[in-house]
C-alpha cells in the first residue's frame, strides 16, 4: 500500500515513478498517467469507470446488519463459550461471524457540551 | 494576488479561534456545517456530535474603532440525537448535516438543522425578564400554604440575568428514504426543501406530517441507477425555483410551475467534456460537492473537486469562470483515491456583494477569487498566526521542479486537514472558517 499522503514521508518508489513519469508526462496527461497507476495496483479494478460501484455504496451507509435468531441460536450452540469477536474491521460484520452486542458500536449521545462553547 | 497590496485588496486578520487546542479530535468535536444568519450578526455551527453551538456578534464598541464586534457563545444545545432504524437495520448518524437560518421576523431567532434523516426547526429565544410576587408560590418554586396568605398582590416583571433558550417547534421526520445532503428554504418564507440522494421534497414551515416530492429520480432497477443528487438549492428571489447538481457534474434548474412533479428540469447546466481527456477518475472528481446561488440570483457556482465554476443563469452549456482550487492535485488522484480524500465534499460560498468566492482545500488552507481583478489568494487557518491585526500571509504551494522559500510542496501537504465548510459575513469582511475541530474568524483590517 502506498504510504499516507501528508505525514512528510514518501516511499522509494514514488521518487522512482516521478522520474519516469516526468519523462512521459509530455504526451500522456496526469490523469491518464494516475489511472496506469492505480490500474497497476489493482489490475481487478471494475470495468465500469468511478460510478455505480460508489453510488451504492453511498447509498447503504450506516446499513448494519444483525439478525437475533441468529445470535441467539449462536448463543445456545456456544453454551458457556464465548462468541468469537468482531475483527479490527468492526463496521463490516459479514460472513460466519454473528454479531454480539459488545460488537455493537456506543450509541450513546454527546452529553458533553461542544468544545466549541468552552 | 489579493492582499499583495494596491487598491480594493481585502487584509485579512486574524481574529478569533474556537475550540479545543489538542490535537487528539474526538470525532463528536468534528465541525459539519457552519452559517452566518442573514444579518450576520450570529453565526451557527454543527457538528458530527449532533451539537449546535451559536456565536453572536457583540455590539459595536464606540472605543473600540479598529476593529468589528467579536463573536461570542450565544446558545448551544443538542439538535439531534443518534438513532437506529430497527426495520431497516440501518443506523441514522446525528451529524448535523446543513443548518439553515429563517429570516427573523419577531424577537426570536429560528433555524433548521437537520441530519441524514429528520429536519427540526428551532427556536432561539432570549429571556431577561421573569416574573416575580405570585401569591401562591415561593420565589424558588416552592408553593405556599393557601391558609398563609393574608393579602393578595398582582406579580411584575423584573430584570433578570440574560437566558438564552433552544426549543424545538417542529420535526419534519419520515420522508426520506436516503441520506438528507441539503435544505433551502424558499424566498417565500414559508415553504423549505429537502433533498437527498434520489429525491427532492416540498415542505411547508408549518406542516410536519405531510411533504411533497419533486423530484425523483429513482430509477425502477436499481442497477440502471448512474447518478445522485448532491445539493440543492432554493431561487434567492423566484420562489417557484430551484436547482439541484448531480454526482455527473450536472445542474438541473427546475419550475415548481411547470408541474407537481419536477423529473423534467426546465434547463440542464453541464459543461462538455474533453473525451480524450477522460480517465477512471474523471466522474469521481466532476461530482457537485456544493451549489450556492448568487446573492442577486444571476449566478450560481458550483463547487467539484478540483475547481469552482461560475454559471450564468442564461447560458447552459458551459460555465462563464472556472477557477482551479488545486490542479496540482490531479497528478496525485491515485493516492487521493486509495485514502479516500478524492470523495471529501468541499463546499463554497459567495461574499456579500458577489465579487469573491471562497472555498477550502488541504492543509487547512483556503482560497479565494475576486471575479473582478481575476486575482486569487491562498491563506492558511492555523493558530501559528494567532495575533489579530496581523495580516496574513499568502501561501503558495510548489507543485513541481524546484520548492521557493516559504513555499510548501504537494507532498508535504496534510491531507488530514480539510478545510471543508466556510462561510461568509453577509454584509461585511468577516469569514468563519473550519477546520477539523476549530472554527476560525478573519476579518479585513481596518485603516
Amino acid at each position: 500500500m502506498a504510504a499516507p499522503l501528508g505525514t512528510g514521508t514518501f516511499t522509494e518508489e514514488i521518487g522512482q515513478e516521478k522520474q519516469d513519469t516526468q519523462e512521459k508526462d509530455k504526451a500522456i496527461p496526469p490523469e491518464r498517467a494516475e489511472e496506469a497507476k492505480l490500474k497497476a495496483k489493482y489490475p481487478n479494478l471494475g470495468q465500469r469507470p468511478g460510478g455505480s460501484d460508489f453510488l451504492m455504496k453511498r447509498l447503504q451507509k450506516g446499513q448494519k446488519y444483525f439478525d437475533s435468531g441468529d445470535y441467539n441460536m449462536a448463543k445456545a450452540k456456544m453454551k458457556n463459550k464465548q462468541l468469537p469477536s468482531a475483527g479490527p474491521d468492526k463496521s463490516l460484520v459479514t460472513g460466519d461471524h454473528i454479531p454480539t452486542p459488545q460488537d455493537l458500536p456506543q450509541r450513546k449521545s454527546s452529553l458533553v457540551t461542544s468544545k466549541l462553547a468552552g | 494576488f489579493l492582499g499583495a497590496g494596491g487598491g480594493n485588496d481585502i487584509q485579512w486578520c486574524f481574529s478569533q479561534v474556537k475550540g479545543a487546542v489538542d490535537d487528539d479530535v474526538a470525532e463528536a468535536d468534528i465541525i459539519s456545517t457552519v452559517e452566518f444568519n442573514h444579518s450576520g450578526e450570529l453565526l451557527a455551527t454543527g457538528d458530527k456530535g449532533g451539537r449546535v453551538v451559536i456565536f453572536q456578534q457583540e455590539q459595536e464598541n464606540k472605543t473600540q474603532s479598529h476593529s468589528r464586534g467579536e463573536y461570542n457563545v450565544y446558545s448551544t444545545f443538542q439538535s439531534h440525537e443518534p438513532e437506529f432504524d430497527y426495520l431497516k437495520s440501518l443506523e441514522i448518524e446525528e451529524k448535523i448535516n446543513k443548518i439553515r437560518w429563517l429570516p427573523q421576523k419577531n424577537a426570536a431567532q429560528f433555524l433548521l438543522s437537520t441530519n441524514d434523516k429528520t429536519i427540526k426547526l428551532w427556536k432561539i429565544s432570549e429571556r431577561d425578564k421573569r416574573p416575580e410576587g405570585y401569591n401562591l408560590k415561593e420565589e424558588d418554586g416552592r408553593y405556599r400554604d393557601p391558609t398563609t396568605v393574608t393579602t393578595l398582590r398582582v406579580p411584575v416583571f423584573r430584570p433578570m440575568d440574560l437566558m438564552v433558550e433552544a426549543s424545538p417547534r417542529r420535526i419534519f421526520a419520515n420522508a426520506h428514504t436516503y441520506h438528507i445532503n441539503s435544505i433551502s428554504i424558499n424566498s417565500d418564507y414559508e415553504t423549505y426543501l429537502s433533498a437527498d440522494d434520489l429525491r427532492i421534497n416540498l415542505w411547508h414551515l408549518e406542516i410536519t406530517d405531510r411533504s411533497f416530492n419533486i423530484v425523483d429520480i429513482k430509477p425502477a432497477n436499481m442497477e440502471e441507477l448512474t447518478e445522485v443528487i448532491t445539493a440543492a438549492e432554493f431561487h434567492p428571489n423566484s420562489c417557484n425555483t430551484f436547482v439541484y447538481s448531480s454526482s455527473k457534474g450536472t445542474i438541473r434548474l427546475c419550475d415548481m410551475r411547470a408541474s407537481a412533479l419536477c423529473d423534467r428540469h426546465s434547463m440542464l447546466f453541464e459543461e462538455p467534456e474533453d473525451p480524450s481527456n477522460r480517465s477512471f477518475f474523471s466522474e469521481i472528481i466532476s461530482s457537485i460537492s456544493d451549489v450556492k446561488f448568487s446573492h442577486s440570483g444571476r449566478y450560481m457556482m458550483t463547487r467539484d473537486y478540483l475547481s469552482v465554476k461560475i454559471w450564468d443563469l442564461n447560458m447552459e452549456n458551459r460555465p462563464v469562470e472556472t477557477y482551479q482550487v488545486h490542479e496540482y492535485l490531479r497528478s496525485k488522484l491515485c493516492s487521493l483515491y486509495e485514502n479516500d480524500c478524492i470523495f471529501d465534499k468541499f463546499e463554497c460560498c459567495w461574499n456579500g456583494s458577489d465579487s469573491i468566492v471562497m472555498t477550502g482545500s488541504y492543509n487547512n488552507f483556503f482560497r479565494m477569487f475576486d471575479r473582478n481583478t481575476k486575482r486569487d489568494i491562498t491563506l492558511e487557518a492555523s493558530r501559528e498566526n494567532n495575533k489579530p491585526r496581523t495580516v496574513l500571509k499568502p501561501r503558495k504551494v510548489c507543485a513541481s521542479g524546484k520548492r521557493k522559500k516559504d513555499e510548501i510542496s504537494v507532498d508535504s501537504l496534510d491531507f488530514n486537514k480539510k478545510i471543508l465548510h466556510t462561510a461568509w459575513h453577509p454584509k461585511e469582511n468577516i469569514i468563519a472558517v473550519a477546520t477539523t475541530n476549530n472554527l476560525y474568524i478573519f476579518q479585513d483590517k481596518m485603516n
